[in-house]
């Protein structure tokens, strides 16, 4: 308990690449919930101890696919019903994910727990600059109250520059 | 009622009369070679009479356009490319032919799947799952299917009863699917039924159960959000029935028992995911299994099936404070735990609804413990968020299996 500041919580974490179940890397973070307000996100320190996994070959690969597509990807209920993900459209889940990420973080309060249900659509939009975007619409369950909350977010993402998230 | 009839004859009447036939339909690829060619393609589109149907449309001279001719004016169109030199093939001589095909390999398709195993490691409709609670009770002499009440929407509430003789025997209730979206525990549920009703009689633990207890199993408690989450919503956990003064539907089943109802953690408003219901048991999903237990009486164990989070928790939900038999099951809750996470190393937390997940009141485990049934339990089955409510279906089976030996540690101690 910090007076008139919030409540901060010290935490480690071990953080297990989903892709490669034999990796794990050990985290430390500061979280700092700030007093009363449901307006500011909490504040987030991390520091990665170890070495995360490089994925620099698919990443490519990836890059180049998307930018040769003739018409713009368009995509909806990732995964499906029945929990199905066709291979192609793995990235863009992961990238959702990354993006759930950054929902549930501006959103969170020690009363909250988000996870990404579903991407419900996702359209690529082309662009002149060298960044892929993909506008989502995420639908995100909040486990305390169950409910699924939709949410429009867009993606920018590029090999050497990573993926930015705006709402 | 009789003019009901009549109406509906007539109606089916109709619709058989003029039910559409593909004979003699014929659907051509045509290659076209430039704009000028692809022009004639458009302006044969924009010809009404001719009644085609373009499957892939003229666009640009590198696709190829597929169309759907109707008998009468195949020969027509094919006069017509011809004399413009446009190039095309056949691609399906007789439309009808296919069709007649298909639907033949279909229904000896699900011929084969009538007579055959059913797919336990696939998510079914209500309808199969129904089928499979029939072809159980009509396999196994102790196994019969029992309604105990009707859904809102007046679906029947099918319970699996299996019971190798005795009066009144002490009993185990296990439902799955009071939160429709919750879709693995349906699927569980019903794996776990055939697998109790084959290895009564070969394996010692199950065949020396069922000669002591009974147990009831109610594979889908929320029959009318199951099928909505097929027709409608994948997404939607609760009752479809109409609160009066709202536009939205439905009441959360899991809210509306008789234990600390309308308290803390739960919601008030009848457009929430978790809102109560107007008043304790107003759900008849709910009234139905409260009556069906009192009034049969003599039940040891209450278990049910959510997910996902990977929890198995005991009673208390709507207080935070340990029930009088705390010791005991977080201890049986510990060794289930164990159970389940012997078979893949899938780990399960254990503890009270109110310390493990949080503050729910109205739940059923709650109500089942605090009207004498000490073994109460709620699992929260797999995963723990990567697929949440969307489980792939190649994980059935394995969540099945770890379960039940969960499930198993349980009931040989109630035994």
């Amino acid at each position: 308990d910090i007076d008139d500041v919030g409540h901060k919580y010290y935490l480690e974490l071990e953080l297990e690449d989903v892709l490669d179940k034999d990796r794990a890397v050990s985290c430390t973070a500061e979280v700092l919930y700030p007093l009363g307000s449901r307006t500011s996100a909490p504040d987030v320190q991390l520091t990665v101890q170890g070495e995360l996994r490089s994925t620099e070959e698919a990443d490519k690969e990836f890059y180049n696919r998307i930018r040769s597509l003739e018409k713009e990807l368009v995509a909806e209920n990732i995964p499906d019903s029945h929990g199905n993900v066709p291979p192609e459209l793995e990235p863009i889940h992961l990238l959702a994910w990354v993006a759930s990420g950054y929902v549930s973080w501006q959103n969170s309060t020690e009363n909250t727990k988000f996870h990404l249900a579903q991407v419900k659509h996702v359209k690529q939009v082309k662009r002149s600059d060298e960044d892929l975007q993909f506008d989502y619409v995420l639908l995100l369950h909040e486990m305390v109250s169950q409910e699924l909350l939709p949410w429009e977010v867009t993606v920018l993402w590029h090999p050497q520059h990573g993926a930015r998230v705006s709402q | 009622a009789n003019m009901k009839l009549i109406l509906i004859f007539s109606a089916l009447l109709g619709a058989s009369l003029c039910l559409e036939t593909f004979v003699g339909h014929q659907v051509l690829r045509i290659k076209t070679k430039n704009e000028e060619e692809v022009k004639q393609l458009q302006l044969l589109e924009s010809l009404e009479h001719l009644e085609l149907d373009f499957w892939i449309n003229p666009s640009a001279p590198a696709l190829p356009v597929d169309v759907r001719i109707p008998a009468a004016s195949v020969q027509s169109v094919k006069a017509f490319l011809e004399s413009q030199g446009i190039e095309y093939s056949i691609l399906i001589e007789d439309l009808q032919d296919v069709l007649d095909k298909e639907k033949q390999d279909m229904a000896e398709s699900a011929q084969r799947q009538r007579s055959s195993s059913f797919d336990f490691g696939a998510y079914h409709t209500l309808d199969e799952i129904n089928a499979e609670l029939d072809h159980l009770a009509s396999e196994y002499s102790f196994v019969r299917k029992i309604q105990i009440g009707e859904s809102y929407e007046k679906r029947p509430l099918y319970v699996l009863k299996f019971s190798t003789g005795g009066s009144n025997r002490p009993a185990i209730w296990l439902d799955a699917g009071i939160h429709s979206r919750e879709w693995v525990t349906q699927a569980s549920a019903l794996w776990i039924a055939n697998k109790i009703a084959s290895d009564y009689g070969t394996d010692a633990s199950v065949t020396s159960l069922l000669d002591k207890m009974d147990l009831f199993l109610l594979p889908v408690a929320n029959p009318d959000g199951f099928v909505y989450t097929h027709t409608s919503n994948r997404m939607w956990r609760k009752t479809r029935s109409k609160i009066p003064g709202s536009v939205c539907v439905g009441v959360d089943p899991n809210r509306n028992w008789d234990a600390g109802f309308g308290g803390p953690g739960a919601s008030n408003k009848p457009c929430s995911d978790s809102y109560h219901g107007p008043s304790a048991n107003s759900e008849v999903e709910v009234k139905s299994v409260v009556d069906f237990i009192k009034n049969r009486g003599n039940f040891k164990a209450f278990l049910t099936f959510h997910s996902y989070s990977q929890m198995l928790m005991y009673p208390y939900g709507y207080k935070c404070t340990r029930p009088d038999d705390y010791a005991e099951l977080e201890s049986l809750g510990r060794a289930a735990a164990s159970s389940i996470r012997s078979l893949y190393g899938t780990t399960y937390q254990v503890g009270t609804i109110c310390k493990t997940i949080y503050q729910a009141s109205g739940s059923s485990i709650d109500w089942s413990y605090d009207n004498g049934i000490k073994y109460s339990f709620a699992f929260e089955l797999r995963d723990t968020g990567r697929y949440g409510f969307l489980l792939p279906a190649n994980q059935i089976i394995p969540t099945a299996k770890e379960t039940w030996l969960g499930l198993k540690k349980i009931m040989e101690h109630v035994r």
